[in-house]
């Protein structure tokens, strides 16, 4: 078992699959315990983990990454459209694919460094855009989308001699992946998803990447080819993207353009930044707490608003209606632009330094005798 | 042929004199306060809400019901009347007309003003953090400036008319010496050009033959020595990025009648205008403004029908494409230095 | 050249930045477990001639050759995978990770390569290597800072801590760019005293240093490098007693 991971990171894997599939429970009472929201945690979680390998440990911010996501969830539909409705063989076709796409985009863009490298993963995450709303509309089938039909090939299952009942719907071994059946086939990839990242940051592997963020030319001179080992933090980062698109399309088999463009790409920094960048734990919660805003506060109206603050008195409650209603509904944005701008500047490394700060000060007022010696952060 | 590949040149420029005017001032700022702005795009999108609430101002109306006439429907006639109109007459009619360039005079006070608060207020403690802490923040407040002004003014394109006296087009084929009605170019656009040159230029005059200009142009050059001079060079970069500022603002005042402004106007410009100022070079002023020029040139041409028949798609990815064979072939830029923010 | 074993060869290495003829004529051999200082007044291109070696800057003209194989237009990475370590002027160290992390990750360097997609061992199981990080740590007496995080460590023990990066790859050539600049007279001596220890162990070592109270307690042989040229090269006694030498630099200082 030792041999495996240190004990820590065991406890810690343990500690989040218990939270993850106890989800459905214990977000009940917070309004999000229904299956679709919790399948977008997942999912975004699953980005925002494999994002970290790249810009949390190699400190290589992209600003395309959501081209892998798109393109993970394009070969997903398309895989359920000629081959088979069976999500596995979509989600390794998926993964290879946007990890095919990745090693290709990250040799060019690797080949700098800093602002550069952003503004080329930029470039080329808005060319995967663009084209895939004109030149590529036969493959991505253009602003409509690419979803499924009756009279898709299927060539797989014809040949298997399935035939379909009703709509096409992605399935496991033939049950349907809607509703907590979806969710719980994502979480399990979640959780893998999770305990593959541990492994990376905890390898030799992995502390190489942190020492390239570290200084690079140290690493240099130290004998080491940076370019490899960023490359293939890119491709993994790039690989878990493509899963977490293709389960998008698992669970909502219709691909989108959209998904590709830069905003895409901006909303999955904003997680990994809010949660704490470099952290394991830090990127996932980043993103539920993102998604769970998001539908929150995105489905609030006035006439919600207006009940919250009924206990004021006549006059006030209507002002504070009016101000609080440009925070909510369609102005949730706001909201998050406004709590990011607050975390960059206050509270750099995000969630996560939070409560160590808060855990740091409780520990001191525990025992202000005994001085820390360990400073490593406790991931 | 000569003519086609004049006129797509010239549709070209409108567009390059946008992404030049948002480049230099992005310049500006990288080149002065050595941050990587990614709120410049909302600067210019706040100057292009400056014209749309100018206008608004301007067309505020009042709504008398007159009960002796009858409305075809039968209901009392409502008459409107620009408030401006009932209290200057005339003048008020021409005031409403010109609301775009009119915009200007007071886009400028309100984005200095907006460009040194936001200085002081956020950007100044920046500096000394790494630039992916700049990108975050500044594209943080990228999505406030466009959420505030989407929750103001709504999510749709607002449109602002041209005066009417400048809405034709300019015969430029007849003015060379061609024949008649062969180039013609809408006369805005033309305005958006040689305004957009004007502003260059007083850039660079301001920023070459000024004390002030002198000092910020040696503090580009080397900040550590200008500061040990004893020149307060942190209150001039402050200028500097109002300045800035103003330039964006107003390249988005005049840019309304051409594009109608929503609210994300200026992320989409702003994309393009970074891939601008990397293809210029970081840092380089006239590489910027080449640049920007170059690429809305290069855009248009890519868009003609006989260059899409060769190559689909091109129009779509064309400056994304030089951007990346830039970047790879020669990162510093067109007229960059060599190793600016290489690390 | 003498008959010993010449193990690094600086031939005929000019450097022109523009105008400015940084290096002239730079002719330069190191011998096999010897340690060799490079002194000169400031702006002599000391630094500009280490940067040479270690393939951080190309000569204008020349090549530099170390045990048979030419350096001259390698990437950093494989000049340091053919044994030739480096300490900078300033520590060029893993500021974000422990210390114990800092001196294993050269031995991983010395042990797989240049690269190696080793995500499927964790840390804890490299115990070897994790031993003689240790053990490395014990030598340069930093064991009861393993635990630290580089950054904070303070200048001096980041310069010990960076000689024991080097030194844990058993390096044939180690190049020390004034290594105790900025230290205290007392870390001074435990620099030296650890010098001394590497020394007999048989490495090469080439230093540029303006300490001379280091440099004659240290080197076998010393270059003089002034304006760009060598003027003087010989063993200290020869180069203390020099006149050219005297006037160029030993005069002014001293």
């Amino acid at each position: 078992m030792s041999n495996l991971m240190p004990r820590n990171d065991l406890l810690l894997l343990l500690g989040f699959a218990i939270v993850v599939l106890a989800m459905p429970i214990w977000l009940a009472p917070f309004g999000a315990g229904y299956p679709d929201l919790l399948q977008r945690f997942m999912i975004f979680g699953i980005f925002a983990v494999g994002f970290n390998i790249l810009f949390g440990l190699t400190g290589y911010l992209s600003f395309g990454h959501a081209a892998f996501f798109g393109v993970g969830s394009y070969a997903a539909v398309w895989s359920f459209k000629l081959l088979t409705l069976d999500a596995i063989p979509a989600i390794i076709f998926a993964v290879a694919i946007s990890g095919l796409f990745a090693l290709v985009i990250g040799f060019l863009c690797l080949r700098r460094s800093g602002i550069y490298f952003s503004i080329l993963t930029l470039a080329f995450a808005q060319m995967s855009y663009n084209l895939a709303y004109s030149v590529l509309t036969p493959i991505t089938n253009g602003e409509t989308g690419l979803q499924l039909t009756l009279s898709d090939p299927r060539i797989v299952d014809v040949a298997l001699g399935k035939t379909l009942v009703g709509q096409p719907v992605p399935n496991i071994l033939g049950q349907p992946l809607s509703g907590y059946a979806g969710f719980y086939f994502c979480a399990g990839f979640l959780i893998l998803a999770f305990f593959l990242a541990q492994r990376v940051a905890g390898s030799p592997f992995g502390m190489m990447l942190k020492a390239i963020k570290s200084n690079q030319t140290r690493m240099q001179f130290t004998g080491f080819n940076t370019r490899p080992y960023a490359l293939s933090a890119f491709v993994i980062s790039g690989m878990y993207a493509g899963l977490a698109g293709a389960l998008l399309a698992v669970t909502d088999p219709l691909a989108g353009a959209e998904r590709m463009q830069w905003t895409a790409s901006g909303e999955v920094v904003l997680m990994t930044i809010l949660g704490g960048v470099g952290t394991l734990v830090g990127p996932v919660i980043g993103a539920w707490i993102i998604k769970y805003f998001e539908n929150i506060l995105s489905a609030l109206n006035d006439n919600i608003l207006a009940r919250f603050w009924s206990f004021l008195p006549e006059g006030m409650d209507s002002v504070l209606v009016k101000i609080t209603s440009k925070f909510v509904g369609d102005g949730w944005h706001l909201t998050l632009g406004l709590a990011f701008v607050i975390v960059v500047i206050f509270l750099p490394g995000g969630i996560m330094e939070g409560v160590r700060r808060i855990a740091a000060a409780f520990r001191r007022s525990d025992n202000s005798a005994k001085p820390s010696a360990r400073t490593q952060p406790a991931e | 042929m000569f003519e086609v590949i004049f006129l797509q040149f010239l549709n070209g420029l409108d567009k390059g004199a946008a992404y030049a005017l948002i480049a230099l001032g992005l310049t500006l700022v990288f080149g002065t306060l050595g941050v990587v702005n990614f709120a410049h795009g909302a600067l210019f999108m706040l100057g292009a809400f400056c014209a749309v609430s100018v206008r608004m101002f301007l067309t505020m109306e009042t709504v008398t019901v007159d009960p002796e006439k009858l409305s075809p429907w039968g209901t009392p006639l409502e008459v409107r009347e620009p408030l401006v109109q009932a209290w200057l007459g005339d003048f008020g009619a021409v005031l409403v007309n010109y609301s775009v360039p009119i915009s200007i005079l007071i886009t400028i006070p309100v984005m200095l003003l907006v460009g040194i608060a936001l200085e002081r207020g956020i950007i100044k403690h920046f500096y000394k953090r790494t630039h992916a802490e700049q990108i975050l923040v500044t594209f943080g407040l990228a999505i406030v400036a466009q959420e505030v002004i989407k929750s103001v003014f709504g999510p749709n394109p607002i449109p602002q008319p041209m005066p009417t006296d400048l809405r034709g087009a300019a015969d430029i084929g007849s003015w060379l010496g061609m024949q008649a009605n062969v180039i013609t170019y809408p006369l805005w656009r033309l305005i958006y050009f040689i305004f957009a040159g004007v502003v260059i230029g007083g850039v660079f005059a301001f920023l070459q033959f000024t004390t002030f200009g002198m000092v910020v142009r040696a503090g580009m050059a080397d900040r550590e020595t200008v500061g040990l001079l004893g020149i307060n060079i942190d209150r001039r970069f402050t200028i500097m990025f109002g300045l800035a500022a103003v330039v964006a603002g107003m390249a988005g005042v005049m840019y309304t009648p051409l594009l109608p402004p929503n609210y994300h106007i200026g992320m989409d410009f702003l994309v393009l205008s970074f891939v601008v100022v990397v293809v210029g070079g970081m840092g380089s002023l006239p590489g910027a403004v080449a640049a920007g020029f170059l690429l809305g040139i290069l855009q248009s041409f890519a868009s003609m029908t006989q260059v899409k028949a060769i190559i689909p798609g091109i129009d779509q990815i064309i400056i994304y494409l030089v951007a990346v064979v830039i970047l790879l072939v020669r990162p510093r830029g067109l007229m960059g230095r060599r190793g600016v923010m290489e690390a | 050249m003498e008959k010993s074993n010449v193990v690094l060869h600086v031939a005929d290495v000019h450097k022109r930045f523009g105008g400015l003829h940084a290096l002239a004529d730079i002719d330069l051999a190191v011998e096999e477990g010897k340690t060799h200082a490079i002194i000169g007044p400031n702006g002599a291109g000391k630094s500009t001639l280490l940067n040479v070696i270690i393939g951080k800057l190309a000569p204008t003209s020349g090549q530099v050759v170390f045990d048979g194989q030419i350096l001259t237009g390698r990437k950093p990475f494989q000049i340091n995978q053919l044994g030739i370590a480096r300490v900078f002027q300033t520590p060029e160290i893993f500021a974000d990770l422990s210390v114990l992390h800092n001196v294993m990750i050269p031995a991983l360097a010395k042990r797989d390569g240049m690269f190696k997609l080793n995500m499927l061992r964790t840390l804890d199981s490299e115990t070897g290597i994790r031993a003689e990080a240790e053990h490395m740590l014990e030598d340069v007496g930093m064991i009861n800072r393993r635990d630290m995080m580089a950054g904070s460590l303070s200048r001096g023990d980041k310069r010990r801590m960076e000689l024991a990066m080097c030194l844990i790859q058993h390096p044939r050539l180690l190049l020390l760019d004034e290594p105790t600049a900025g230290m205290s007279r007392h870390d001074t001596n435990t620099t030296i005293e650890l010098l001394k220890k590497i020394k007999s162990r048989g490495m090469t070592k080439v230093i540029i240093e303006h300490d001379m109270h280091v440099v004659f307690s240290l080197a076998d042989k010393i270059s003089v490098l002034a304006q760009g040229r060598i003027i003087a090269d010989g063993s200290p006694d020869e180069v203390r007693g020099n006149p050219k030498v005297q006037e160029a630099y030993l005069g002014g200082a001293h």
